[in-house]
């Protein structure tokens, strides 16, 4: 079994907030990250996949088809975007890195070959903020 | 002796911008910035570095207390623009196009006014790791 991780990145305005509450209940609860207005980031995206390699190429999975479907399926969509208006997968769900990559996970799972398996997604919010996704 | 030193202090913001010609429709804005002139803007992590220039003070050995230049930075730059619109929630940029270059030059504008005169400073302002603006240059 190897692991096979493709990094890529994507930069994005977005705010925390929860449309039912007050605004001074969201910005009890999230902060400066409530601002009406959104604010942003650079993101960094590792996608690793798993399996064996093919005898006959070496490889799990031919990385530019990987790098390909990443872009057309998750980075086209998200970079340069505001991720709470403009994103057809995060419709009505909260913006949160944790909730960004269970989105970026089921962009990802219909579109790998058989052969290799999603194992995690890890997202950079900052460079000292990340969370992992494993399914 | 006259010996100066630089020293540097990194601090960090998130914003979103949009990069526009309020004059220019949205096709000719998109043909200049491309996806930067995005109407629900993007945004980004910046990177600040300050530099300051100066002669050790023969008593203390410093040129500025660092603690005092990052007091300086919070409470001028980025209690102005972290989390912030920079083209919404900014003075600076409501009429300014919030270009990394644009960006550099206000804040190196701010802290200028804030320093002692006897201190050189240079502002690097990272947009992302592989776009850098400096001023002055």
């Amino acid at each position: 079994m190897v692991f096979l991780t493709r990094i890529e990145h994507f930069n994005a305005a977005h705010k925390l907030y929860n449309p039912s509450w007050t605004r001074e209940k969201n910005e009890e609860v999230f902060g400066a990250c409530a601002n009406e207005n959104w604010h942003g980031h650079n993101y960094e995206l590792y996608v690793t996949i798993k399996g064996d390699p093919d005898p006959e190429t070496g490889f799990l999975m031919d990385v530019k088809k990987l790098s390909n479907i990443i872009k057309e399926q998750v980075t086209e969509k998200l970079d340069h975007k505001n991720l709470n208006v403009e994103v057809d997968f995060l419709k009505g769900k909260m913006c949160s890195t944790e909730n960004l990559v269970a989105g970026i996970w089921n962009q990802l799972t219909g579109h790998l070959p058989a052969t290799a398996k999603l194992h995690s997604i890890k997202l950079y919010e900052t460079p000292r903020i990340f969370v992992e996704y494993f399914g | 002796m006259e010996r100066k030193v630089a020293i540097f202090r990194k601090e960090h913001f998130n914003a979103a911008h949009r990069l526009s010609v309020p004059g220019w429709t949205d096709e000719q804005n998109f043909q200049k910035f491309g996806k930067c002139s995005n109407p629900h803007y993007h945004g980004h992590n910046y990177d600040l570095v300050v530099k300051v220039t100066g002669t050790p003070d023969p008593q203390t050995g410093y040129v500025i207390n660092l603690s005092d230049l990052s007091s300086m930075i919070q409470k001028n730059v980025l209690a102005r623009f972290d989390h912030k619109n920079l083209n919404l929630d900014t003075k600076e940029f409501a009429s300014l196009n919030p270009t990394a270059e644009n960006i550099v030059y206000v804040i190196y504008e701010i802290l200028r006014k804030e320093l002692n005169d006897s201190l050189d400073l240079k502002v690097r302002l990272y947009e992302t790791e592989r776009n850098f603006v400096e001023y002055p240059a």
